[in-house]
């Protein structure tokens, strides 16, 4: 799949657990329109005016610990953000967001490179987040064809419903 | 061969497996908790009409048990309708928290996968079977194939030796290991638990180190079945297993050691489950409400330690003490064996058995500025109502203690069994 730009949404926090990303007093909603009006509210209540469709959000340590709620993926996904770049994820919220189609691009200290506004492009591919504003590069986890063929079908359902049907 | 990668192995049915290999690998039970209506509409979206193994499928309804909004109570309202029409296990408000329930009913016994869209799978390690929190749409596939994808993790060995001191339990240990190792230890690894204090504890201990396993990261846990695991299925499970075991040769990604002989009373501050001190060494301020329950600190041994420390006395006048029994069958034991009684007379709150409010759904939530000490699993912020509520996670013991005074306090001294030695 061909790379993906966009402008840096920058939250350089540790630890940003699903209960913040998505709020529990809300797990109950099933409407993606609904699911993203709460985007990151636990743990800045601006945060969804900041982004606009296509952003890439930029995380630090182990983003998205905790719970199994998808929610909390695709929260991030109807709210606009293309790409989530991050020093470390939670491994249930790394699995949903490869099921529901969100890239994702664990590559540590990047963080630290990014100022909110800048231009960013990942190659999900080769591994590697370039700050075409700052003019840096760095190389992260280079992601599986298995993996990356589910991100270029928008994640594993089209590919579960031809297995499924298909017997 | 890991005890785990003979366990996927198997449900794959290869000869071997190693980390980092993709299997597509039966799954034996498959698990929906009342939060996933959504789980419903993916089978929908998957092409899904029935479920391959109903027998191996179950609905669990602990979180908003009973309903306390018209949403949840339509979501559970469609989750029955479907349990009754595809003929799967179906436990319903009155029985409790998910994997609690789950063990109690004999649909886990040593060597089984379990997926469930709760994080806290990773609690049937302390079974010998593997547990794993999904998503929906995992879950979803699972109903119509009867298996899905895994990547074999890593696996790392937390060695844990020495004999607990009175008032320290297993809760402790784990808060001490999480403040140790850090809350991403283990991503996308499985943890072991060895050495004698795990030997030592009982089975309902051991659950609890297994329980916040996935609080290090992990993606399932495990402690090699002994008589006490044996002994727990019982009746329950009739059907024979065979318990895996890990060959000699084996070598872990990583090994770490701890000893609990010295250890005191643990806290984790907010809002992180790895910002772990001392009990003595934490500032102490005005805690307004206690949590003993769920399915981290709920079970029979739990209540019996609180019932302990406030048998006869009287929690503070400005303190709410809430109490969940993790599922029907200890609520009934502990209203058999008094301890109820005890902490009602004491002033406890004691609620249906569920997760309560643990995941800020109902049943105590907690207002902005608010603190709660908690026997739980997670004080990530806003995780029991306000992001403003400060969570402090610590043992039943030193929940009990601290519903006392009214402020956090170490439960060394409110024990009876101590002060008669």
């Amino acid at each position: 799949m061909s790379d993906i730009k966009g402008k840096a949404i920058v939250l350089n926090m540790n630890n940003v657990s699903t209960d913040q990303i998505f709020p529990g007093q809300y797990v109950n909603l099933t409407d993606p329109n609904e699911i993203a009006e709460h985007v990151l509210e636990g743990a800045d209540k601006s945060f969804k005016n900041r982004i606009k469709t296509g952003d890439i959000l930029v995380a630090g340590n182990n983003f998205g610990c905790g719970s199994s709620r998808e929610q909390a993926v695709i929260t991030l996904k109807e709210a606009g953000f293309a790409a989530v770049i991050a020093n470390s994820v939670g491994r249930i919220w790394y699995r949903n967001a490869i099921n529901l189609g969100l890239p994702v691009l664990i590559c540590e200290g990047f963080v630290n490179q990014v100022e909110e506004g800048d231009e960013i492009e990942v190659n999900l591919k080769e591994g590697i987040a370039k700050n075409s504003s700052k003019g840096t590069i760095a190389k992260g986890n280079a992601i599986s064809d298995f993996v990356l063929n589910i991100f270029a079908n928008g994640g594993i359902k089209p590919m579960m419903k031809s297995k499924i049907l298909s017997k | 061969m890991h005890a785990i990668e003979k366990i996927f192995a198997q449900k794959a049915n290869v000869e071997r497996v190693k980390a980092g290999d993709r299997v597509w690998a039966d799954v034996d039970l498959t698990v929906n908790v009342d939060l996933y209506r959504t789980v419903l509409a993916e089978f929908e979206n998957l092409g899904g009409t029935k479920i391959k193994y109903p027998e191996r499928v179950a609905f669990t309804f602990s979180i908003n048990a009973p309903a306390p909004t018209i949403q949840s109570a339509s979501n559970e309202k469609d989750m029955r309708e479907f349990a009754y029409k595809h003929g799967i296990h179906l436990f319903d408000i009155n029985t409790g928290v998910v994997q609690q329930v789950l063990m109690e009913a004999g649909l886990v016994w040593p060597g089984t996968i379990s997926i469930a869209t709760d994080s806290h799978a990773t609690i049937l390690g302390a079974l010998g079977a593997v547990g794993m929190g999904v998503g929906a749409v995992d879950l979803a596939a699972s109903m119509i194939k009867g298996n899905i994808w895994f990547r074999v993790p890593e696996i790392i060995k937390i060695n844990i030796d020495g004999e607990l001191q009175p008032g320290v339990m297993a809760k402790d240990v784990i808060l001490k290991v999480l403040g140790e190792l850090k809350q991403d230890v283990a991503i996308y690894k499985a943890i072991e638990y060895t050495g004698s204090a795990v030997r030592n504890m009982s089975l309902s201990s051991r659950m609890v180190l297994c329980n916040m396993a996935v609080e290090l990261g992990a993606k399932t846990s495990y402690i090699q079945p002994d008589e006490k695991v044996i002994d727990f299925l019982g009746s329950r499970v009739t059907r024979t297993y065979e318990i895996p075991t890990t060959d000699p040769d084996f070598k872990y990604a990583e090994e770490y050691s701890l000893d609990v002989n010295q250890l005191v009373p643990q806290v984790a501050c907010p809002h992180n489950v790895d910002n772990v001190c001392d009990l003595d060494d934490v500032p102490k301020k005005p805690v307004n409400q206690c949590l003993i329950g769920t399915c981290t600190g709920g079970r029979l041994e739990d209540l019996a330690i609180a019932a302990e420390i406030l048998k006869g006395r009287k929690i503070n006048a400005k303190t709410r003490l809430i109490v969940i029994p993790a599922s029907k069958e200890i609520y009934l034991k502990a209203m058999e064996l008094g301890y109820l009684r005890d902490l009602i007379e004491a002033g406890a709150t004691v609620t249906n058995p569920g997760c309560g409010p643990c995941l800020g759904a109902h049943m105590g939530v907690l207002a902005p500025g608010e603190v709660c000490v908690t026997a739980s699993n997670r004080n990530f912020s806003g995780r029991m109502g306000s992001p403003q509520a400060e969570l402090y996670l610590a043992s039943p013991a030193t929940v009990a203690a601290t519903a006392i005074e009214g402020i956090l306090t170490n439960p060394r001294g409110y024990l009876k069994s101590q002060q008669r030695s």
